[in-house]
């Protein structure tokens, strides 16, 4: 410690002190702000184009996304029209179905009716051809009954006898 | 010499186990060689190579008032010095400016203005015309001469004025290569700029704040800087140890201590004044605070203080342990000796250079911390809902 306090130099001690001083004062004008000042300015000008591309990429997937969307709605527009198509060809399909049947069973009905009356009208004409052929016949018969006198005498005989009984 | 390297045991630099090895073989060479000088001097008057080394060490670590290189003996014995002399001021009843060729390295008077001037161990006495020193003690070592306030430009000044010059050239051509090249730098700041931001993210922000720090940032860089590159100049061969001064370390220190405490905040008075706030009543502080104020108190000026001891105890044990091993060679004057000290001498040289960086570092990092408590603010809030659970 003795040697300590007879080692020191108050003359250094205030050239040092004053120097110092100085030395802060010159570096600090003209070396530690500037120095200091740029690279804060740098660092915030790396920072923002960090933030910015940040950005840039959020943006992107913004429109990717929107993109992505539209896609979807234009899927699900085709996938609707698609059904849309088909539900209007099933119904078509059912619909004209139903007519086919519809105008089959008229066509059957109108057979069916024609079927009847032709029926009809072929039993008609057999009924007056049978009747006519009857007739024929009876006449036939009539006549071979009354071809002789006797037999038409037996059968006014016949006929008074009928009306005495009444 | 022992007691540069206790300090530098004592001090929180971390040493290697070769650097622990080598300062115990110091310290026995260093008794060895103290033992034989005592005996050397009652018996004859020649100095043989030990003192001789010893002495050349001591005056390597006191600074000087003229900027020597080498000096050389020739047949004659006639000592030669090489290098050039350095104004000597005065200050003895008004300034007294001369050259320091005057003195012929101490072993002439010199004549001012009818004053003679000694010069005795880096030194300035006053004398009379014969130049009679008078001793206190029988060792001859404190002569009680007058002496002088000396504010000469020694060659711990020039080498300061040279970094302080070196520093402004580099740093402002640093600054302007920013404006110049876009906040780009160019050149050897690419080298230096990484370390200025390291010392605002990892030495002034982690220590003081995202706040305040800025306030320091210059103060900081300043010092770091400047201790860096004279830690650096004293491993040249220009031999110059201006960290390794006791008055250059006061100086730091007190600019440190001064820095604390005129921008210390209410709340580091506080916490000097009234360290356990509401935390007890008035009456229980009062038995307490005897013994803890003072020991608050006390511990604003130790905090500089172990920063200037630290680092002068650190540079000036470097030097003395670079300058013995290459003294060995001289004595040992073998093919085992030379090449083994300077193998030594070499491995210490690579230690200084990252102890040179380590000490600059240290002061500027427990400066920011310092600093750091000086501008601390509680967050009162934080104690209000912390009192209130």
């Amino acid at each position: 410690m003795e040697k300590l306090v007879n080692d020191f130099s108050f003359g250094l001690f205030i050239w040092q002190i004053v120097l110092f001083l100085l030395l802060l004062f010159l570096l600090r004008k003209f070396a530690w702000k500037p120095i200091l000042n740029a690279v804060e300015e740098r660092e915030d000008g790396i920072k923002k184009a960090l933030a910015s591309a940040e950005d840039a990429k959020k943006e992107m997937q913004n429109v990717t996304a929107d993109s992505e969307k539209l896609l979807k709605e234009a899927r699900a527009e085709r996938e609707a029209m698609m059904k849309e198509a088909r539900e209007i060809k099933e119904k078509m399909i059912a619909d004209s179905k139903e007519q086919a049947k519809v105008e089959g069973d008229k066509m059957i009905k109108q057979a069916q009716a024609t079927i009847e009356s032709e029926k009809k009208a072929a039993v008609a004409e057999l009924k007056s051809q049978v009747a006519e052929l009857s007739v024929s016949i009876a006449e036939k018969v009539i006549k071979e009954e009354l071809s002789g006198k006797d037999k038409q005498l037996k059968l006014v005989e016949k006929m008074l006898d009928d009306i005495k009984l009444n | 010499m022992h007691r540069f390297l206790g300090n530098d045991i004592l001090s929180n630099r971390p040493m290697t186990y070769t650097t622990k090895l080598i300062c115990i073989v110091l310290l026995f060479v260093g008794n060895f060689a103290l033992a034989k000088n005592d005996a050397q001097h009652s018996e004859a008057p020649k100095k043989d190579k030990k003192t001789e080394i010893k002495e050349y060490i001591e005056h390597h670590l006191q600074d000087s008032h003229d900027f020597s290189l080498f000096s050389s003996t020739d047949e004659n014995g006639e000592v030669h010095h090489y290098g050039f002399p350095l104004p000597v001021i005065l200050w003895d009843n008004g300034i007294k400016v001369f050259s320091s060729s005057k003195f012929h390295h101490g072993e002439e008077l010199a004549e001012v203005d009818g004053n003679y001037y000694k010069l005795h161990h880096s030194k300035i006495y006053k004398t009379d015309a014969s130049g009679t020193l008078n001793y206190d003690d029988s060792h001859g070592e404190h002569p009680t001469n007058v002496r002088p306030l000396d504010f000469s430009i020694t060659k711990s000044v020039v080498m300061m004025l040279v970094t302080g010059l070196l520093l402004v050239w580099l740093f402002s051509s640093l600054a302007r290569s920013y404006a110049k090249n876009g906040s780009v730098p160019k050149g050897i700041g690419r080298f230096f700029e990484p370390i200025v931001l390291y010392i605002r993210d990892d030495i002034a922000i982690a220590n003081i704040g995202e706040k305040k720090y800025k306030k320091y940032m210059p103060f900081l860089l300043t010092v770091f800087f400047f201790i860096w590159f004279l830690n650096m100049f004293g491993l040249t061969p220009l031999g110059v140890n201006v960290t390794g001064n006791i008055a250059v370390t006061t100086a730091l220190a007190v600019l440190v201590f001064l820095l604390t405490n005129f921008t210390g905040t209410k709340d580091y008075w506080k916490h000097i004044f009234d360290p356990l706030g509401d935390g007890m009543p008035w009456y229980g502080k009062m038995i307490i605070y005897i013994i803890l104020v003072p020991i608050e108190i006390l511990g604003l000026f130790i905090k500089p203080f172990a920063l200037l001891i630290r680092l002068y105890a650190n540079m000036t044990a470097g030097h003395v342990v670079l300058m013995s091993l290459i003294g060995l060679i001289f004595i040992f004057k073998s093919w085992v000796g030379g090449p083994l000290s300077f193998g030594l001498s070499f491995a210490i040289s690579m230690i200084e250079l990252l102890v040179a960086l380590l000490q600059a570092y240290i002061f500027t990092m427990l400066a920011a911390l310092y600093f750091g408590f000086a501008s601390e603010e509680h967050d009162h809030d934080d104690e209000a809902e912390l009192a209130h659970l």
